[in-house]
């Protein structure tokens, strides 16, 4: 009983005891107890995302008005140096070429995610019982590939000499595939094949997210807009889409962040592909220069204008979920 | 939003069979369904072709690999290298990693949601809005901005290449998502449920965890398997956190084994891949259509 949650609350000892029930019943003590519940029981989830991000961003934040290189790793203190890491960062053409790469690579898979996505959604509802559950065994398998071992499935198959996709160009004539390396040869071939993956996983997602929805649109709406004459795609367009849009918006919301931020995918197609100068994204820049360089000062700040970046980019989504999340 | 509340409908339903968008009594367009069909069983085929390809690799001859044309089925198939990797002691230990890691994170998160979506389902209490926004907000920090950060706290902290810092970790990236979903499922719960354990005599926590845990079943699972899934899958923070030194997860494993040889040995990989996706698919198979629904549930409940 009441003993789970005290377990619970373990980590802030000195407040278990407002979290046990309370054991008198004057009314007025009761409910000065009771008010204090729920944020007891939100010490721990809320301490933990504080520890592990929120810790971290601000000391980020601090960093990054600092100069923090090799020298402060071995215990220099660092000095701060105001907003020069930002100059640094925003006077550099090179980050803007990043970011103009991140963008575009995020619209692209974001936008193609979301079409496919919804579009396998409406899909589903025309299925007989085993081709939909064909399709959905298939999406669900793909969603919960570990992306480690999809991104080296992925390599695999457009490995220059022995993979299926240059021999299968190659058998049908398109003889400029022989040996070609996709990750090597081209950054719009290395973006193509990481947009492959990063839409192969998120589909599923989308997909059966927004099929669920779709199933629970009301059919007396349906019904009703099909006897005023709706045809399937007005009633798609007109009743369905509004009706399941929180769904779709949050979707799309979230697919635009991780599009944005995508490390895992780049880092390991760049290793097969060399050339990392053409190929960085906003994440793998980051990494590049703090860990991989040491310019720690000047990767926070890169850092936090990815975020205010991220932030500007889905504000007007977060702003629409708000509202009809009726939050 | 009315008409989409989201615990009475059959979400994911492999039950279902008609209705929904098309009325298929009366459209026109159900005369299209086999050709809907035939469709979604080649798309379903093509989705799922990179996971064939990875088992069918794997069993495949270390030479026959590299025959042209490509065999597009193991005629003779070999386990040989999945015995290679069964005596290869850093996968062992890697497993090890990752099984700590996973498990220790899945449970701080799971009991961590719990509270937090009790918390914000149950009570109006000030700040709650505040809460939500932050639970939605949190999500859309970009872990992979942080990870400099994060790498030099647990420098810091000496728990740089430990289970409990790669954990520490896992907890921030599962726990706010998990708190939304589990809300949407303790939203589905009528407190009147709750309310009439209490009028006979059970506490408020006793009415909780009597009526309402039983019920979250499904949910918990959900949120269990999707903190599972994130991270036994994570590779970026294990990437960074565990550079350096022989502690590995196993992505990070499946990383070092390609670069340590000079060609590529791809049966070795596949097999690699296929044992670390095996697991994660046949658990999410089981689970999908729980979590599907606990994401709607999320997604359309404030």
């Amino acid at each position: 009983m009441s003993d789970q949650l005290s377990a619970g609350v373990g980590g802030a000892p000195a407040l278990t005891a407002g979290a046990a029930p309370p054991r008198t019943r004057t009314g007025n003590r009761r409910s000065r107890r009771s008010l204090l519940v729920p944020y007891l029981l939100l010490v721990l989830p809320v301490g933990l995302v504080c520890v592990s991000l929120g810790y971290p961003m601000v000391k980020q934040f601090i960093m990054s008005f600092q100069e923090f290189g090799l020298a402060q790793q071995f215990g220099r203190p660092p000095e701060w140096i105001g907003l020069k890491n930002y100059t640094t960062v925003l006077t550099d053409s090179y980050f803007w070429v990043v970011v103009a790469r991140s963008v575009a690579f995020c619209a692209v898979s974001a936008v193609l995610t979301m079409v496919v996505g919804v579009a396998l959604a409406v899909l589903l509802q025309q299925l007989s019982v085993v081709p939909r559950v064909l399709l959905q065994v298939a999406l669900v398998l793909a969603w919960a590939m570990p992306p480690l071992a999809a991104l080296t499935v992925y390599t695999w198959l457009v490995e220059p000499r022995y993979g299926l996709v240059n021999w299968i160009l190659t058998s049908v004539g398109f003889e400029q595939f022989r040996a070609y390396s996709w990750l090597a040869g081209s950054q719009w071939t290395f973006f193509a094949i990481a947009a492959l993956t990063v839409i192969w996983t998120s589909v599923p997602l989308v997909t059966l997210s927004s099929y669920a929805a779709l199933n629970q649109v009301d059919d007396a709406i349906l019904e009703a807009a099909q006897l005023d004459g709706a045809g399937g795609w007005t009633r798609l367009r007109t009743v369905v889409l509004p009706i399941i849009q929180p769904v779709i918006l949050l979707l799309f919301m979230l697919e635009i962040i991780w599009d944005l931020k995508v490390f895992t995918q780049i880092k390991v197609l760049q290793s097969s592909a060399g050339n990392n100068e053409a190929t960085n994204l906003l994440g793998t820049y980051v990494y590049e220069t703090g860990i991989g360089g040491g310019n720690y000062g000047v990767a926070s700040a890169l850092a936090t204008v990815m975020l205010l970046l991220v932030l500007v980019l889905t504000f007007r989504y977060m702003r629409t979920l708000m509202k009809q999340g009726d939050l | 939003m009315a008409t989409t509340t989201a615990t009475s409908g059959t979400a994911g339903g492999t039950t279902k069979g008609t209705g929904g968008l098309f009325d298929t009594t009366r459209s026109p367009r159900n005369r299209h369904r086999k050709v809907w069909n035939v469709v979604a069983i080649v798309l379903a085929a093509l989705w799922a072709f990179p996971i064939y390809w990875m088992i069918n690799s794997s069993l495949m001859p270390a030479d026959r690999l590299r025959s042209t044309p490509p065999l597009l089925a193991p005629i003779h198939p070999s386990t040989h290298a999945f015995g290679q990797i069964f005596h290869d002691a850093l996968f062992w230990r890697s497993l090890g990693f990752s099984a700590a890691v996973t498990s220790l994170a899945v449970a701080v998160s799971l009991l961590s949601a719990v509270l937090g979506a009790v918390a914000l389902s149950r009570f109006a209490f000030l700040g709650r809005r505040a809460v939500l926004v932050a639970v939605l907000v949190v999500q859309m920090i970009p872990a992979e901005a942080l990870f400099i950060s994060q790498y030099r706290m647990l420098d810091g902290w000496g728990l740089l290449g430990t289970v409990p810092g790669l954990s520490l970790l896992y907890v921030g990236l599962i726990v706010p998502f998990t708190v939304w979903m589990l809300k949407g499922f303790v939203d589905g719960v009528p407190v009147e449920l709750e309310e009439a354990a209490m009028m006979d005599g059970c506490s408020r926590f006793g009415a909780f965890f009597r009526v309402t845990v039983p019920l979250l079943g499904p949910g918990l699972v959900a949120t269990g398997v999707f903190g599972f899934l994130v991270a036994w899958n994570e590779f970026t923070l294990a990437f960074v956190v565990l550079a350096s030194g022989d502690r590995l997860t196993l992505p990070v494993w499946l990383r070092t084994f390609s670069s340590n040889l000079q060609e590529t040995d791809w049966a070795g990989v596949m097999a690699g891949s296929t044992l670390v996706a095996v697991p994660v698919l046949v658990v999410f198979i089981l689970v999908q259509n729980t979590m599907a629904k606990g994401m709607v549930a999320g997604a359309v409940k404030g």
